[in-house]
């Protein structure tokens, strides 16, 4: 319903932000853009709308994350990336990444090198609208020397010598969670790494979730939401959008994948079969299901429910 | 890895060496546990000696319990269960940056003599040779705990004289050198190797061999290190891990995965 004031209109109905995968990667990432995705670490990892931006073959983006398991390698494989700051590029379980490290040996990748810490105490500044966060670690380190958004000043109370992590703003943020509504409000549980920040300090938000839920669903319990959904630009409806990372309350780690990534990714030719089978491949979370197969999808379900009590909200 | 005597044995080096790193950790302990090796040997000094050590998490987990079944990763979804604490990245780092945390481990490529860490660029950040994952938690860890132990293979090509990059600070070019950079304490107290362990002089800050393991020479640990290695004048043997020790690993890591080869 629209109210008109004047030459003003206001949508008094929140608008649904409900839309596909692809036409959210394609109004909110483009060529160019910093986006942030891996934000919970090991967890949620958004590995389906990261295939997405390798299907749209983006250009020149910069990724930013603490570790990113093996899904920044994935982007940098598709040679969509420019650069990445980062803490970690690696496979958890494996070790290294081979195609991070080709583009790195080869100089074709721009490399800001982070801590844990320090990505959290960048997006924290970006969160909060302050130039940098002051931090204790890395002093004596050499990341002041492949990081730009690292120096060391004295703080002004104490004398002691700290560095300062420059401000991080990314473009747009990519999440997985476990619900969200339409217009953007969405509940995440698990350890959160640093996804509450990294929503705070970016200028869209594109949510991909397990399920949709109704908004009631999500306002009876508003501490365990995300970020607040006004600020949301896009919500996409995509179960298993985390696969191979484990969605607590959905399905668990699939260490096998990992594994296997390793040894399809060893040469740019194995990684283009990787690529042309889980990736090029799959155009909706159905096809991806029917390459995962039955099988491995019961395998993967959670066989342990654990329920919380739940809390009154009451007046 | 280094080639070892190979005297039948019925434990592997990686048993023995998660076994040394679970003895580091004491009773009541606040650990930052690592990926890897280290989420191995905190699970076995809780199932020991230390079952009132707290472990800490960058994913931003706290848990004082060991998880319901075998995690290949600390993001596995049994380590969440009936966690302490579930929470941000920032809140655990929170914890370290105030000087919470009592002991972390973390995983080495190539370290010196003064236990500074790199893991992020053999041969340097202009001519990389091999570009590596990075730092992750681990200079955090290096940095801000009262004390932090490194797990790595001995290999000469690894233990360096000087470290091409920085990842994590040990101590540095000596003692001092980490009050004179402005880190608040800590440093490295131990390095647990594929063939002994190492701790550091405490006037010098430079790594002296403190133990081998059964079946490693002397000389086999002077050979695959990169500098003169001084020697502790009471010189061990790693105690091989026990009976128990084993039977307890092999529930944590049912497959072998870490601890098999």
């Amino acid at each position: 319903m629209f109210l008109k004031f004047g030459h003003l209109e206001f949508d008094t109905v929140p608008k649904s932000k409900l839309m596909t995968l692809p036409e959210s990667i394609d109004r909110f990432v483009p060529d160019g853009s910093s986006v942030a995705m891996c934000l919970c670490l090991e967890s949620l990892i958004p590995f389906a709308a990261a295939h997405e931006i390798i299907r749209q073959r983006k250009q020149n983006l910069t990724l930013i994350g603490p570790i990113s398991d093996i899904l920044f390698d994935q982007v940098i494989g598709a040679a969509c990336v420019r650069k990445v700051r980062a803490a970690w590029v690696g496979n958890v379980i494996t070790g290294s990444c081979y195609n991070f490290r080709r583009a790195i040996e080869s100089h074709s990748l721009e490399m800001e090198d982070h801590s844990n810490l320090t990505v959290a105490m960048a997006l924290r500044a970006g969160a909060m609208g302050v130039p940098f966060m002051p931090a204790r670690t890395a002093l004596g380190s050499d990341l002041f020397k492949t990081n730009a958004s690292l120096k060391t000043i004295t703080c002004p109370f104490t004398d002691i010598p700290l560095t300062a992590v420059a401000a991080i703003k990314p473009d747009v943020v990519v999440v997985h969670v476990q619900r969200a509504d339409e217009y953007g409000s969405a509940h995440a549980w698990g350890n959160l790494g640093v996804t509450r920040d990294a929503c705070l300090a970016s200028r869209h938000i594109i949510l991909t979730a397990e399920e949709i839920v109704s908004p009631d669903v999500i306002s009876r319990d508003p501490n365990r939401v995300i970020t607040p959904g006004f600020r949301v630009s896009a919500v996409v409806h995509y179960p298993w959008g985390a696969h191979p990372s484990p969605v607590p309350g959905y399905y668990n780690r699939d260490h096998q994948a990992f594994i296997d990534y390793r040894n399809e990714s060893k040469t740019p030719e194995l990684f283009d079969g990787w690529q042309k089978r889980w990736v090029d491949n799959i155009q909706c979370y159905q096809d991806y299901l029917i390459a995962l197969g039955e099988k491995r999808i019961s395998e993967l379900a959670l066989k342990h429910h654990v329920m919380s009590e739940t809390v009154d909200y009451g007046y | 890895m280094t080639k070892h005597n190979t005297k039948k044995r019925d434990w592997t080096f990686a048993q023995l060496m998660v076994t040394a790193a679970a003895r580091e950790i004491a009773d009541k302990e606040v650990v930052f546990v690592g990926m890897r090796l280290p989420l191995l040997g905190f699970l076995l000094a809780k199932s020991t000696h230390a079952p009132e050590a707290v472990g800490v998490y960058e994913l931003g987990i706290v848990r004082d319990t060991l998880a319901p079944e075998p995690i290949m990763t600390m993001g596995d979804l049994p380590n969440l269960y009936r966690a302490q604490w579930l929470a941000d990245t920032a809140d655990a780092m929170g914890l370290l940056q105030q000087g919470g945390v009592d002991v972390s481990f973390i995983g080495g490529a190539q370290v010196d003599r003064f236990g500074n860490l790199n893991t992020s660029y053999i041969g340097g950040t202009t001519n990389v040779e091999t570009r590596l994952p990075g730092s992750g938690g681990a200079c955090d860890l290096a940095s801000l705990a009262n004390r932090h132990i490194i797990i790595m293979s001995h290999e000469k090509h690894r233990f360096v004289p000087r470290v091409d990059y920085i990842t994590s600070p040990g101590f540095g070019d000596g003692d001092g050198w980490r009050q004179h950079v402005g880190l608040p304490r800590g440093g490295p107290s131990t390095v647990i190797t594929t063939l002994g362990i190492l701790r550091f002089d405490s006037n010098t800050r430079e790594m002296v061999l403190a133990s081998v393991h059964p079946g490693v020479t002397e000389e086999m640990v002077t050979e695959n290190t990169g500098w003169p290695l001084q020697i502790l004048p009471d010189l061990t043997q790693t105690p091989e891990p026990s009976e128990e020790e084993l039977a307890i690993l092999l529930r944590f890591d049912p497959q072998g995965y870490w601890t098999g080869k």
